[in-house]
């Protein structure tokens, strides 16, 4: 189960947060400080999983970014691991090379590509097409989108979907397909 | 207005937005709270406009606001008013802030409610996803309780994303509200075999983490699973399913016995880390539910521990974390397998990171044996010397702990080591844990009672040498060990040689800068001592020695008599008056030592730390019953509380002692003896233990160690831990030859050096006997003492309310509260309960259902061609479903037919009411079965179907009785419910050929007026794999395909799956349209490479796509009084009909109609109604059927004549079907 998902500069200002269980709006901001602590003492050749109070950290650092998710024993640390991956993977189409400012500016988007990757606690890994998207996608100057459906190729597409979801716009084809799956990469 | 609204736009230029307000706080790094706070002031302007645009930004720069962490919590009614928003870019917003900041506390939260349920059965599925996303985060008792039924309905949405999001969130709903579990169950257990992956991914998910809790009722799905594990690609899929089996296996050991085999084929074969780790999980798990000694297991625990090993010598950290993680769980059962890497592990120990030297910390735990804890523990003090860090270093300190202590001091084979191995640790700086030293001292001395010379000579070197313990204020923790030592010299002074000196060694003035409570034990202890001394001076009739050892005593006590702790000062001033007043016996030469030491006479046991909660509650005492009638609430409290007080009392006294006269007495006494006798844990009384000590046979061999006082750098005096390696294997090299020797010549026994070891040759040859003849004392219990376990249950479990039978079938009480109409009642339908919430989806829902049964018949069929052949007759015997599927054997035969299946029960129970007909009906057929004593499987099958149709039935009824409901008072549906509509599926064969076959449907488009989308699903009904299918149709000038920009007309458009053999899967394709007042046929074909052992051939299949105009036609609700409006309004075109030779009744014509041309009923008088519905460019089309005796007339009206003649055609044709 996944008990938070943060995303943590190296300042330790926070530029997302998402609770799955409520902490108290004080207790956040104690809580991510220590998180971003424990994340920034540990240095590369250590393990991304770190055992924090009663439960398990699982980081992974983006340059100056921190994604950091707080997880209970029950949990596979190294799915979450790659849950991450998947997550910025997706940032990364969505925002062509998505980069801190990004995350700060685009909160909203953010959390909604995040509620499509983890639900509810119980992440359902979102299934998503495969779609070679036009450059245009975000700025949805071009709404015929060039989508191409194949199995084979395991990259995301979330990101168009999330373009269709932020209009509100019925698309038929969003999440029916299964993509062979993401670890293999 | 208009002007306000255009002054409302023209205030939002000069809003900030999110975007302004990030850079801003960039931009005022100095004062960024000021520069908020300010911000937040404009927000509350901001909020008070009516511009819904405006309140919406406003709560988005909350939203980040609060992630910086600024309370929102005053803004909780705005965010409800922009979650209400109708547009969905500002809902979105509201329900993004309330996800995160919204709590169970939050008052407001139940003024949402409706709001929720309004998005929830809107008909734009992103509405309904972004309310049940915020609903996850913020779901409360009451929200579960309310919207449970609203959400399940949700979980057989057309929509696959929606059906997804509401499986998930079930698990929210259950664990506020977990009576919902229950009836919601065969819904989600249905989900499982959802044609959608994703929505099949989401039901493992949940199960799995339901499966936490009583997974038992779990267990029947195993076959499910198992059918899905060994079918599925999914990683993540298979990451829960195996999970999932992980604990379910403990129940089950056959499954367990099942899983192996596929479980480490996935081993060998997959090549993600994750998938791996968990398959090596569940192996444990199952090898930890099996029974132990099956040899041909022992493959698979090599299996992991090889796949472990790789995972810890990879360079990645990560998998040498999860690797030791994961080898710390086989170590509990197969200890063996894991103690061979012991290379691996101790190199762990060097690793640069903490978390992994501590994950084998963990591991070293478990492979210690009597052989080489010396060599581990060793190993961990030069680690202990090393280490950087005190928090790692007290983590080694409590693992050395923990290794030498677990299981009673089992691999302990030399207490002399292990205690200087604790005054080793005592020289740790600044550890945490004195504290946890001092106990083992402690314990170790009470409960080895070889040990407690060695010990207190040790203790005597420690106090001794306190200062240096002591000096260092911020060592505080450790002066803890003083506490132990202090206590261990008193208690067992007897055993010191060199009492004066401790004695004076614990009144040095330093003492009082220690703790208070360790004072207070010196103090205590400080009497012991003198006590000893005392009775040896007497003994040796030295009485000046003994005076002096008095008027030291009393020189030195008033340094703690005036200590600030109470507890010192008070047993400090009470000894000073004692040793006075023996002073003065002394003067008068009177023999006081044996007085002195009776003080502390008798022996103090160790206690089990559990002792005190099993202490069995006497016979006829109920601690429940209230002693005293509590005082009836009229009376005012402080009235008598004296007399109640005063009567329990008196009670009380009653009830601990009974009139007992004394024959019963004695007989309970011979009783309790012969318990006492029989209890090991009960220490019987015995000889003073200084008698017993001498008893025991080798304490005079204990070999007294010669302490190094040369090596430098060293406490002097302390004991070095090392010598005790060398020596201890020398010993067993002795042990080994004497052993060798005593095999070869028995008679030679006698001269072996050491007698202790003949009381020891019952222990195997690999065993090492201890060094001293060591009797742990057991730890205390009270008599008659009760074994449970109990204590580990955690009372605060937040799962613990899901910890219910899924079996049971369900009672009536248990439905899910249902939102209703106020008039209801009124209208005693059988099943009028159908939630409002579904009113909207029904007719997706329908067609969804229909394409599943569709799929499970084609697979049930061919499974059973299959399994027929194969097992028909082993299957005839089965008993249990479960029972077969996990026997490998054919079981006994036995002519008992099985039960009723529970699943088939509870999947009818659950539809409340509504079914409850059918029930009947599929019991009266079971029991039809039974007569027939059909296969099992067959039957099984059978009532697969039946199952089926029951669903099926009810969701016909439930649509025709939307229908109804729609025109809200004017519905007498109570007539018609009774007859079940036969089964309907929207999906008309497309093409068909030896390889393939298409069914399709096909739906208008609410949200663009010219397109609809076309479903098309395949089913693979060869033998053989196929792909790269791509289909093409033929453009019409009216119709063509929404082909993907760039690609020309004559391009096809790739369907996005493969298709296996027996396997169907459905794909959307959107065409646009300029008129659809006609009828329209596409030519088309789709095309598909057919792959199989032989090789790969091409292959095409032409099909014509109708686009019938009932295509056109969305199901739209229309209130009564709405359609008699549009009747009135007279611009629309009339046309009609009548078809003759209708037989079938009037309400299974009207289910049609609504079904197969997309209408709603608005109203129905007897055999008379009128229907409404919508085109996807807005014509509105009115019928009104009647029903005479054998035929139908329908009138329409329609704003387009064409559209309407075309339709009533169509309708003619669906009739004269019937």
């Amino acid at each position: 189960m996944i008990k938070f998902f943060l995303m943590v500069n190296k300042q330790g200002q926070t530029r997302l947060s998402r609770y799955y269980e409520h902490v108290e709006i004080n207790k956040r901001t104690m809580l991510e400080a220590e998180v971003i602590k424990n994340c920034l003492s540990r240095s590369k050749d250590q393990c991304s999983f770190v055992e924090y109070k009663d439960f398990k950290l699982v980081y992974r650092q983006y340059a100056a970014l921190f994604v950091v998710v707080g997880i209970n024993e029950t949990e596979n640390e190294m799915a979450v691991y790659e849950l991450i991956h998947n997550f910025v993977e997706v940032l990364d189409k969505y925002f062509s090379r998505v980069s801190e400012l990004d995350v700060s500016f685009s909160v909203s988007e953010i959390h909604l590509c995040l509620s499509l990757l983890v639900c509810v606690p119980v992440y359902a890994v979102f299934i998503a097409l495969t779609v070679k998207q036009s450059r245009q996608c975000r700025g949805f100057t071009n709404f015929a989108l060039t989508i191409v459906w194949s199995t084979d190729d395991s990259k995301f597409c979330l990101p168009v979907v999330i373009v269709f979801i932020l209009r509100g716009i019925a698309c038929s084809y969003i999440l029916t397909v299964v993509t062979s799956s993401p670890f293999n990469s | 207005m208009a002007l306000k609204m255009v002054k409302g736009s023209i205030d939002r230029m000069f809003d900030k937005n999110l975007q302004d307000l990030v850079r801003g706080i960039r931009n005022h790094k100095e004062d960024e709270a000021k520069y908020i706070s300010q911000c937040i002031d404009e927000i509350k302007q901001e909020l008070k406009q009516d511009n819904i645009a405006v309140k919406a930004n406003a709560v988005c720069k909350l939203t980040y606001l609060q992630m910086l962490g600024y309370d929102i919590s005053w803004a909780a009614f705005n965010i409800i008013e922009v979650m209400s928003a109708s547009k969905f870019t500002f809902k979105r917003i509201g329900y993004l802030a309330a996800s995160q900041c919204f709590h169970e506390g939050t008052d407001v939260i139940m003024l949402t409610t409706n709001q929720i349920r309004k998005d929830l059965s809107s008909p734009n599925q992103y509405d309904t996803g972004v309310a049940l996303t915020g609903l996850s985060c913020f779901v409360t008792p009451d929200l579960a309780r309310d919207l449970a039924n609203d959400i399940m309905t949700l979980m057989s949405h057309t929509k696959p994303y929606i059906r997804k999001k509401a499986v998930l969130i079930m698990y929210k709903v259950f664990l506020k509200y977990p009576e919902s579990l229950r009836p919601a169950f065969p819904r989600l257990k249905e989900k499982l075999e959802d044609p959608d992956p994703g929505v099949q991914s989401a039901a493992v998910n949940v199960i799995c983490e339901l499966a936490r809790r009583n997974p038992k009722n779990y267990l029947s799905l195993a076959p499910l699973f198992f059918k899905l594990m060994t079918s599925s690609t999914n990683n993540w899929v298979l990451i829960k399913i195996i999970k999932l089996f992980g604990a379910l296996t403990p129940l089950e050991p056959r499954l367990g016995k099942k899983l192996i085999e596929p479980l480490t084929n996935l081993i060998h074969s997959t090549s993600a880390m994750s998938l791996l780790y968990e398959c090596v999980n569940t192996v444990i798990a199952v090898l930890i539910s099996l029974s132990s000694g099956m040899p041909n297991h022992s493959a698979s625990i090599q299996l992991c521990v090889q796949k472990l090993r790789i995972l810890i010598e990879d360079s990645d950290q990560n998998l040498k974390y999860l690797g030791l993680l994961a080898m710390s769980k086989i170590l509990k059962t197969h200890p063996k397998s894991v103690q061979s890497h012991k290379d691996l592990i101790l190199q762990c120990l060097d690793d640069k990171d903490e978390s992994i030297r501590l994950r084998a910390l963990d591991l070293l735990y478990g492979m210690v044996s009597k052989k080489n804890l010396m060599e581990i523990v060793k190993k961990l003090m030069i680690h202990v010397d090393k280490a950087e860090g005190t928090t790692y270093r007290d983590e080694l300190l409590t693992k050395i702990i923990d290794i030498c202590s677990q299981s009673n001091y089992q691999y302990i084979t030399n207490f002399e080591w292990y205690i200087s191995i604790l005054v080793e640790l005592t020289r740790l700086e600044g550890t945490r844990h004195g504290h946890l030293i001092a106990a083992q001292m402690l314990d170790v001395a009470i409960r080895v009672k070889a040990i407690r010379k060695f010990a207190v000579s040790q203790m005597a070197m420690l106090l001794d040498n306190a200062h240096l313990i002591a000096s260092n204020t911020q060592r505080n923790g450790i002066c803890e060990v003083l506490y132990a030592a202090a206590w261990i010299c008193g208690e067992f002074s007897e055993h010191l040689e060199e009492a004066n000196q401790t004695l004076e060694a614990m009144l040095r003035p330093k003492v009082t800068t220690l703790p208070g409570h360790i004072q207070a034990v010196y103090v205590q202890n400080m009497v012991k001592l003198y006590a000893s001394i005392l009775q040896q001076k007497e003994q040796s009739g030295e009485k000046e020695a003994a005076q002096e050892i008095t008027q030291l005593m009393i020189d030195r006590l008033p340094q703690f008599v005036q200590s600030a702790d109470l507890e010192v000062q008070e047993r400090a001033s009470c000894i000073l008056q004692l040793i006075k007043y023996i002073q003065k016996l002394q003067i008068k030469e009177v023999p006081v030592a044996e007085e002195v030491t009776a003080l502390f006479a008798g022996e103090l046991n160790p206690v089990a730390p559990k002792a005190q909660k099993k202490v069995p509650v006497p016979e006829g005492l109920d601690l429940d019953a209230w002693i005293n009638e509590p005082p009836s609430d009229s009376e005012s409290e402080d009235e008598k509380p004296k007399t109640i007080f005063h009567d329990e009392e008196q009670r009380h006294s009653r009830h601990r002692q009974p009139e007992i006269d004394e024959e019963e007495l004695a007989r309970r006494r011979e009783a309790r003896k012969q318990e006492q006798a029989n209890n090991p844990f009960y220490i019987k009384s015995s000889p003073s233990p200084q008698k017993r000590y001498q008893d025991t046979p080798g304490v005079e061999h204990i070999p007294v160690v010669q302490i190094d006082l040369s090596v430098p750098l060293k406490v002097p005096g302390m004991p070095m831990s090392d010598q005790y390696v060398k020596l201890e294997e020398e010993r067993r090299h002795k042990q080994k030859l004497e052993k060798d020797k005593k095999k070869k010549k028995q008679k030679k026994e006698k001269r072996g050096k050491h007698h202790r070891h003949n009381s020891l040759h019952t222990e195997s040859e690999e065993d090492i006997a201890p060094a001293h003849h060591v009797d742990i004392i057991t730890e205390e219990m009270p008599e008659n003492a009760l074994p449970s376990d109990e204590d580990d249950k955690d009372p605060n479990d937040p799962y613990k309310a899901l910890d219910i039978d899924l079996d049971k079938p369900l009672a009536d009480s248990e439905k899910l509260p249902v939102q209703r109409h106020r008039n209801v009642e009124t209208l005693k339908s059988p099943d009028s309960e159908a939630p409002l919430a579904e009113k909207k989806s029904k007719k997706p829902k329908k067609k969804e259902k229909k394409h599943k049964e569709k799929e499970r018949d084609k697979g049930k069929k061919k499974e059973k061609e299959k399994k027929v052949v194969e097992e028909e007759e082993e299957e005839e015997k089965k008993g249990d479903d479960l029972d077969f599927w996990l026997s490998t054997a054919p079981p006994p035969a036995s002519t008992a037919q099985p039960q009723s299946e529970p699943e088939v029960g509870a999947a009818v129970v659950a539809e409340p009411q509504e079914v409850k007909k059918e029930e009947r009906e599929e019991r009266d057929e079971e029991e039809d079965d039974e007569g027939k004593k059909s296969s099992k499987h067959k039957k099984k099958k059978h009532k697969k179907e039946k199952e089926e149709k029951s669903k099926d039935k009810k969701k016909s009824k439930k649509k025709s009785h939307h229908s109804e409901e729609e025109t809200a008072g004017s519905v007498q549906n109570g007539t018609l419910d009774d007859e079940p509509l036969p089964p309907m599926s929207s999906y008309r064969l497309l093409a068909e050929n030896p390889y393939i076959k298409m069914t399709y449907d096909i739906q208008g488009n609410l949200q663009n007026d010219s397109q609809v989308t076309v479903s098309v699903i395949f089913e693979n009904k060869s033998t053989s794999f196929l792909k790269s299918m791509e289909l093409n149709v033929l453009d019409s000038l009216n119709t063509k395909m929404l082909r993907p920009e760039g690609s020309s007309v004559h391009d096809g458009i790739p369907v996005p799956f493969q298709l296996p053999p027996g396997i169907s899967n459905e794909a959307q394709f959107v065409f646009t349209l300029q008129s659809i007042v006609m009828a329209q046929k596409l030519k088309g074909t789709l095309s598909f490479i057919v792959k199989n052992d032989e090789g790969s051939t091409h292959e095409k299949l032409d099909f014509k796509l109708h686009f019938s105009c009932a295509s056109y036609l969305i199901t739209t609700p229309c209130y009564s009084d709405a359609f008699a409006k549009l009747l009135e309004s007279g611009d629309l075109h009339m046309s009609s009909i009548k078809v003759d030779g209708i037989s079938i009744s009037f309400q299974h014509l009207l289910a049609k109609i609504c079904f197969h041309h997309h209408f709603s009923v608005v109203e129905r008088v007897d055999s008379c109604a009128s229907m409404y519905s919508r085109s996807i460019q807005g014509h509105h089309v009115c019928l009104l059927v009647k029903k005479g005796e054998n035929s139908v007339s329908i009138d329409g009206k329609c704003n387009d004549s064409t559209l309407l003649s075309n339709l009533l055609d169509e309708m003619k044709e669906t009739l004269s079907k019937c």
